[in-house]
């Protein structure tokens, strides 16, 4: 059960390599978390980041979960469900992919629409079902500033961000009243494996500071969270720029 | 289902139209659920039986996710919530059944408040044993939480008070529960998880007049407060010191102290009203508090302002003035939806013993509460007399000190977790019935009992049927 503060006891990260849903699960863990379910393909890396939080003293376990292979979904999720209540679900898988090479590849471009928004609308149902079963629990999404408004630079990561924020905000409206609370988060520019390389937006964050706003959005049972805050304001501002203005900006 | 059979001298037998029952339908809804806290909410099917029988039938069918009573949400935590299963709301069974008013006993359904036993007792010359500061508990929460009031140095905790019971247990069966059997002692503090509690016969309190008559005094310190109470509170029935949290340095733990007792006849002036019609029950409401507060309203600067008026507008020293029973026992209870007054955001009750050789351990949890500054305008210390036989009772005898906090105050959660740590290293226990946020890995130092009472739970309900947040997130 979550505890006044909104803390989890029992955490399952979907996408358990991702930096932001680690940086979470250890702050999560210093405060309240006991277990902590890490889903994702079976790798090394999968087994470093179980390492890791066990050493953090919480009892961790993997799953077997591939975003590109939706009718595997309900099996590996029911697993996971079947074993006790899970008070948050954190919905952290997702890639960026290469903008320049995939719109030559499109087969690549629709890797990333799937495993961030057809992997994520079947993951996120089954879990939303799964939640409203037990009348309690926070499912966290993952969204992204880029799904706010599509930019020439990356509209297809966009795009896939856009359906999933859409996604994520009508299934909040649906469980409103369940019990279950769902948290769009839309960090900016996250300086992380994912975007090494990368030249850095402005307001460029950490997976700290979004996992950091993750908890504080738990307290406040917030059902939209910008990381830094201050996106939303500039995100709102941008959103309402003329197309022919937007397409000069240099983001 | 009848009504269950009486067994003391029946005097004034109440019939049903001088007891008319609350009006309401019974039925199912599903919706969200939370504590007087105000946090944490969860969905639960909410029933309300009318009868013994649709509350056993409510049991039988409440399904894998189990099943909890509620009273009137007066728990601040989670105790009275259970997600994605039932939740009973037993304020349907609300009946006065008997009173005996020459041996001064009542009983009644567990779904009765004290606020309605004392409309009904008052003017018999009797009081309900034991209140908490709010009258709007049900007499089944009463025993659920074990509650204690400002008499806990003289007269223990509620269930102390209570003769029998009627309990509804697992396998649908309703048992008759007396003092002093392990069942009792379980359900006792139980938090709900024994059973669903039907009806109770409790002892009374006699009575003169419906007045108090209160001693109020200052204190300048905590050391200052500590040794008032230690050298007189055995005169008093009540006594209960507010502290205010917020001051610091020289003044920390500064106080009021507010003791009493029942006002004899005798003390109340000649030809008043309040001498003519002794035993009338008097409260006062206010407006309710509206449900739309802005969540930073009692912040350091507004509690720290009326800390501070509040103190002032004490009386140094006054002896012998006469109050209501509302307005001693219960003033919050005049602003209904007190708990709005925090904002969306909700707030945490907080409140633990330690034993009386643990003074070092109050003095440093004190200092700590006042430099981390926390925004508590409600908090109250108190010495605890003997502890009752409830395995998961929490009163032990000692200092135990209660505060409110708003839920949003950054660093809050891990500020109480170190309180917790103080408190389980000098031997101390936080209640239950306020918690929302506890480690569950310290109950058991905590609770000594918990190991008996886990092993009655699985031999009286080894399928679970009663369960609530409280027990899945602290493992009871």
């Amino acid at each position: 059960m979550k505890d006044a503060f909104g803390i989890p006891q029992s955490l399952l990260v979907l996408g358990g390599t991702s930096e932001i849903g680690l940086a979470t699960a250890r702050r999560l863990v210093a405060r309240r978390t006991r277990t902590v379910w890490l889903a994702g393909r079976p790798s090394p890396a999968l087994d470093r980041s179980a390492r890791q939080l066990l050493d953090l003293g919480a009892e961790v376990r993997t799953v077997a979960f591939d975003a590109l292979d939706p009718e595997s979904h309900e099996a590996a999720l029911g697993k996971v469900f079947a074993e006790g209540d899970i008070d948050m679900v954190l919905l952290a898988f997702g890639v960026l992919g290469d903008q320049a090479h995939d719109e030559r590849e499109p087969l690549n471009a629709v890797r990333v629409a799937q495993t961030n928004y057809t992997g994520a609308v079947s993951a996120g149902l089954i879990s939303a079902r799964a939640l409203q079963a037990q009348g309690h629990g926070s499912l966290v999404v993952l969204s992204s500033v880029a799904g706010e408004r599509a930019r020439r630079a990356n509209f297809i990561y966009g795009s896939s961000k856009a359906g999933l924020d859409a996604f994520a905000q009508g299934l909040g409206d649906a469980l409103h009243g369940t019990g279950v609370h769902v948290m769009v988060v839309r960090p900016g520019f996250v300086r992380s494996r994912m975007t090494e390389g990368m030249e850095e937006a402005p307001l460029a964050t950490t997976p700290e500071a979004v996992a950091t706003a993750i908890e504080l959005g738990l307290r406040r049972r917030s059902e939209t969270v910008w990381v830094p805050g201050a996106l939303r304001v500039v995100m709102s501002a941008l959103r309402h720029l003329p197309r022919g203005v937007f397409r000069r900006l240099p983001v | 289902m009848t009504d269950p059979p009486y067994k003391g001298g029946t005097v004034a037998r109440m019939s049903a139209d001088t007891v008319p029952a609350a009006e309401g339908d019974s039925g199912t809804t599903w919706g969200p659920v939370t504590g007087w806290g105000r946090t944490a909410p969860t969905a639960a099917r909410l029933i309300r039986p009318r009868t013994y029988q649709e509350a056993a039938d409510a049991v039988r069918e409440c399904g894998v996710r189990g099943g909890i009573a509620r009273g009137l949400g007066r728990a601040y935590g989670d105790a009275a919530q259970n997600a994605g299963g039932a939740v009973l709301d037993m304020t349907g069974l609300d009946r006065v059944h008997a009173i005996d008013a020459d041996g001064g006993t009542v009983l009644c359904d567990a779904g009765v408040s004290l606020h309605r036993l004392m409309e009904v007792l008052l003017p018999l010359g009797w009081f309900v044993p034991v209140t908490p500061g709010t009258r709007y508990v049900t007499v089944g929460g009463a025993i659920g939480a074990d509650i204690h009031g400002k008499n806990h140095h003289v007269s223990g905790s509620f269930a102390r008070h209570v003769l029998s019971f009627e309990l509804l247990t697992a396998d649908g069966r309703v048992r008759t529960v007396d003092r002093g059997t392990p069942l009792f002692d379980a359900t006792a503090g139980g938090m709900g998880l024994t059973g669903v509690i039907l009806t109770a016969t409790v002892r009374l309190q006699p009575v003169e007049t419906a007045l108090m008559s209160v001693d109020t005094e200052r204190a300048a310190d905590l050391d200052d407060l500590m040794a008032r109470l230690t050298a007189t509170d055995h005169r008093y029935r009540y006594s209960v010191a507010w502290i205010d949290l917020l001051a610091r340095g020289a003044r920390t733990g500064r106080a009021v102290l507010t003791r009493g007792d029942h006002a004899p006849l005798d003390a109340l002036p000649e030809r008043s009203r309040a001498r003519r019609d002794p035993l009338a029950f008097r409260t006062s409401r206010l407006p309710a508090a509206p449900d739309l507060v802005p969540d930073g309203l009692l912040s350091r600067t507004t509690v720290g302002l009326f800390n501070e008026l509040w103190y002032r507008k004490a009386p140094r020293v006054s002896r012998g003035r006469l109050q209501r029973i509302s307005t001693f026992f219960h003033p919050l209870d005049g602003v209904p939806h007190w708990n709005r007054v925090y904002g969306r955001g909700g707030f945490v009750q907080y409140q633990f013993v330690v034993g009386h050789d643990r003074a070092d351990a109050l003095r440093r949890i004190v200092r700590r509460i006042s430099e981390h500054r926390c925004p508590s305008f409600l908090a109250v210390l108190k010495r605890f007399g003997e502890a009752d036989p409830g395995w998961l009772s929490f009163p032990v005898p000692g200092w135990t000190l209660a505060l409110d906090v708003p839920a949003g105050l950054p660093g809050l959660g891990a500020f109480l977790d170190g309180l917790d740590e103080e408190v389980a290293q000098a031997g101390g226990r936080v209640y239950l019935a306020k918690d929302s946020r506890l480690r569950p890995e310290l109950l058991d130092a905590m609770y000594p009992r918990l190991t008996d009472f886990r092993a009655l739970r699985a031999e009286l309900d080894p399928r679970g049927v009663f369960v609530s947040d409280l027990a899945r997130r602290l493992h009871l």
